[in-house]
């Protein structure tokens, strides 16, 4: 996916005609390290990737589920809404509203179980 | 304060014995030693996976030590997680406290445990006669945590 920048954006960008979109709509691609583990690791059959999350607001892990569940399958099945799957950014736990940036580690896993 | 995630097996009375060392104002010691049972919901258990989140896992851990020195009275704390392939029997994890008194350094011990079991990021995966599968959170753990 082309980042659409914004001074594309404002010289007229067939996408994005600044004539009929303020500035605050036009959308902003953050990329991010999204890491899965354990039980989600092999049900997605994916260790870890890049993604470009296109959003018009402000980016949160919100938009990073949104994108993976839009793939269908084991991916919408294993990210529905109530499944148990806790996430954390930059190594921190996190929640669906924390906002994200570019170059952040996004993982998502099941609920511990060490000790 | 220490927090290690290793391979490798633990000598608890070693790790026990370095922790109180060289301080004299030490009067309690408390520890708990989690092991790898042969049974687990009634499956016999002949193997054990455990994986972590390789960085998170000491964040979490260095938190949650750093949280139970400001929240109780304590010399010193240690947490060893181990990770990877274990048996039944096998040592998993060593929390272990030191305090002037016993109240303290039993309270940091269950408290550390206790948040350990729902907040650092490690998955069991065991090997029964059945497959494998990935061992289920515990609602009764979150209870164990909330009542702190």
């Amino acid at each position: 996916m082309r980042p659409i920048s914004r001074a594309a954006a404002i010289f007229g960008d067939p996408m994005n005609d600044p004539a009929d979109s303020a500035l605050a709509t036009i959308p902003r691609v953050t990329t991010v390290r999204v890491v899965y583990l354990a039980r989600l690791r092999e049900a997605l059959g994916c260790t870890s990737e890049g993604l470009a999350v296109a959003t018009e607001a402000a980016p949160s892990v919100a938009d990073v589920v949104a994108m993976l569940r839009g793939r269908g399958g084991a991916w919408s099945h294993e990210l529905a809404a109530g499944r148990a799957v806790r996430v954390a950014v930059n190594q921190r736990l996190a929640r669906a509203e924390t906002p994200i940036g570019d170059g952040d580690e996004v993982a998502f896993f099941p609920p511990v179980t060490g000790g | 304060m220490t927090v290690r995630v290793q391979l490798a097996d633990f000598d608890a009375g070693a790790e026990i014995a370095r922790l109180r060392s060289g301080d004299r104002g030490v009067g309690a010691v408390a520890s708990f030693v989690g092991t790898v049972r042969a049974e687990n919901d009634a499956a016999q258990v002949d193997a054990m996976v455990l994986e972590h989140y390789p960085g998170m896992t000491e964040a979490v851990l260095d938190d949650l030590v750093a949280s139970a020195k400001t929240r109780f009275d304590i010399r010193d704390a240690l947490v060893i997680h181990r990770v990877g392939a274990l048996a039944p029997g096998d040592q998993i994890v060593l929390v272990a406290v030191t305090s002037a008194h016993r109240d303290s350094a039993f309270d940091a011990c269950r408290y550390l445990m206790d948040f350990l079991k729902t907040q650092a990021p490690f998955w069991k995966k065991e090997r029964t006669p059945a497959g494998e599968h990935w061992v289920e959170a515990r609602a009764s753990d979150e209870a164990a945590a909330g009542r702190w």
